[in-house]
């Protein structure tokens, strides 16, 4: 346990090293990998660093630790710690399966990178099932060299999938907001990296709030809420071409936007019939319908993965708990008893699994309810101040947003809550993160 | 800005319809009576005018503070509630821009909501006091525009306001 966490340190100096040499200036990013209860039943994985084959510097991107980081933050595995890989085959022939059972590694995984067309290099990779002495894997995934993080995701995806039976989600993005500076000089931006906070790329930047991003089902569209008009409104932004649109600007609040899952409608919260409601636009047409009506706050509506069902936050009964009603409207059935306030619902797992904040007395922390345990809560973050709760698509695990002193930072989370690994993204406050969904394959 | 730009424009517009209509000397332009019916009684003291939002020590109070969770407005600002009221009615032309805070306790869209209740909160006791709803914008930043920013209950209360501002004084 203790060697992962080395390693977390390493590889956020290693990234500190590569940052200030590529730029010349200091940025926060990296990563800690915080083990939280150790992981009994992780699958323990040997990943070997993987040989390049060209003439030259090999690529600066690691590709194995790329991928040993990504098995060993899903809570799913524990990678052997690169200072403890004793042997370094490259293809199969190389691997003495004896040595790998003597470190008790249920697989191997290894790899070599080559020169291709056109500046690219090829990842050639195979997977061993160790005590079986098989292969069970043997692929190649290309890239140009600045694109080898991606190159190493997609095959964490892959072992990820072969061995567990789950697709992986770590070749995903992820947005969120970030608040620099204070009171009218504050800068805030929306951005969208890779999952493991790599990569980021600015999206929008204001002087004014933003908040409450959320993807597109295929990943092409962010709709999020912005007050540069004074007051909150609801823009899609297009992230390859950058253009925008405003769907709505309403007299009261315009937020909360998510979309149905097959892209073509936003549910969201308008309050210009008095109070705040829930409403489902078309986004072609942006033909309104309601779908709540009481004179409490319903807000923070999300789909159900069918489409057909939509839960919300709701105070109707005094302080909020969670909702769910039919996509056409109709009576709200309300889903949480447990905990004084439970809020911003985020659906996972075939919709079998909704994770919330849950407070109690000052302290604010993610919960996961697992409708297949019979509506079973159990907490996965410490708090005292969690909140923004965002399964990655396999829901194998989720981000959320903490206060650490004055700021905010993010984390990904396990969704059996024993692995927990802070991402540093920026300077300054960061916020309301929102996991993307797979990326065609 | 824009309201300006619109008050000007109505009265340029204005001013160009008298010039056609002296022009054409088609019939007089009657000129519209003083309006006093249209202000409500006043029985208090002297109606209030915009050096008084600098000067007077009530009118200079804007921020109404809420308890956790709670939209009702506690009996200490009633005072305050009162003479923004009359400020208000003395001048119809006046408009108030109420702006409804949240503390960072529980998620941003729910505080946006709980935000936007307190400043109705203000609106509905500042309409009761005799202010014309038109003259009041509700906007809400929920937990966004914090004045304090540690995690404690005295921080809290500094955050969960309304905001009181003139747009047109």
């Amino acid at each position: 346990m203790k060697s992962a966490s080395q390693i977390g340190k390493t590889l956020a100096a290693l990234a500190c090293v590569v940052l200030l040499a590529c730029s010349g200036r200091v940025s926060a990013q990296g990563l800690t990998l915080d083990i939280v209860n150790g992981v009994p039943t992780a699958i323990p994985i040997a990943v070997v660093p993987f040989s390049f084959e060209g003439t030259g510097l090999p690529p600066s991107t690691d590709v194995s630790d790329v991928i040993r980081m990504d098995l060993n933050r899903s809570g799913q595995f524990r990678a052997l710690a690169k200072q403890d890989v004793v042997e370094f085959p490259h293809r199969g022939g190389e691997v003495k399966f004896a040595t790998w059972n003597l470190l008790k590694q249920d697989y191997l995984l290894i790899g070599r990178q080559k020169p291709a067309a056109d500046g690219a290099i090829s990842v050639e990779f195979e997977l061993f099932d160790v005590p079986k002495q098989k292969s069970m894997l043997a692929f190649a995934v290309s890239g140009q060299p600045a694109d080898l993080r991606a190159v190493a995701h997609q095959i964490a995806d892959l072992v990820y999938e072969k061995i567990t039976g789950v697709r992986g989600a770590f070749w995903t993005r992820i947005a969120y907001v970030t608040a620099v500076g204070q009171g009218k000089s504050t800068q805030y931006s929306l951005v969208v990296a890779d999952s493991d906070g790599y990569n980021p790329q600015v999206v929008v930047r204001s002087h004014e709030t933003l908040m409450s991003p959320a993807w597109s089902p295929d990943g092409s569209r962010l709709a999020y809420v912005s007050f540069e008009s004074g007051n909150s409104a609801i823009y899609v932004q297009n992230l390859s071409t950058g253009s925008r649109e405003l769907v709505s600007a309403r007299k009261g609040i315009n937020g909360a936007p998510a979309w149905s899952p097959d892209g073509t409608k936003l549910a969201l919260m308008l309050s210009d019939v008095g109070n705040p409601e829930i409403f489902v636009m078309d986004v072609a047409s942006r033909a309104l319908s309601r779908r709540t009506n009481n004179y409490s706050i319903d807000t923070e509506p999300q789909w159900m993965p069918d489409g057909q069902n939509l839960v919300f936050t709701s105070d109707r009964s005094g302080k909020p708990q969670l909702y769910e009603v039919a996509a056409t409207g109709g009576t709200p059935k309300r889903l949480t008893f447990q905990g004084e306030y439970n809020s911003n619902a985020s659906v996972g797992y075939l919709g079998k699994r909704i994770a919330m904040v849950q407070g109690n007395g000052n302290v604010y922390r993610i919960a996961i309810m697992d409708q297949g345990l019979g509506g079973q809560i159990r907490m996965i973050s410490p708090g005292n101040m969690d909140e923004s709760p965002s399964f990655a698509p396999n829901a194998g695990m989720l981000l959320y947003a903490a206060s650490e002193g004055a700021r905010g930072v993010l984390y990904a989370v396990s969704a059996d809550g024993r692995v927990r690994q802070r991402l540093l993204l920026s300077d300054g406050d960061v916020r309301e993160p929102a996991w993307g969904p797979y990326r065609p394959r | 800005m824009n309201k300006i730009v619109k008050l000007v424009l109505i009265g340029a517009v204005c001013a160009g319809m008298a010039a056609c209509a002296k022009k054409q000397e088609v019939k007089p332009v009657v000129q519209p009576e003083p309006e006093t019916t249209t202000a409500p009684v006043e029985t208090g003291p002297a109606a209030f005018t915009p050096a008084d939002l600098e000067t007077n020590t009530c009118l200079r109070q804007r921020v109404v503070y809420f308890d956790f969770n709670m939209t009702e407005i506690r009996p200490e600002f009633q005072e305050q509630i009162a003479c923004h009221a009359k400020y208000l009615r003395d001048r119809p032309d006046s408009r108030m821009l109420l702006d409804g805070n949240a503390d960072e306790r529980g998620s941003r869209e729910y505080n946006l909501g709980l935000g936007e209740r307190r400043a109705k909160a203000v609106a509905a006791a500042l309409e009761a006091a005799g202010a014309a709803a038109s003259q009041i914008t509700v906007v809400s930043h929920g937990e966004e525009q914090p004045v304090c920013r540690e995690h404690n209950e005295a921080c809290w209360q500094k955050n969960r306001r309304a905001e009181i501002s003139y747009t047109v004084k």
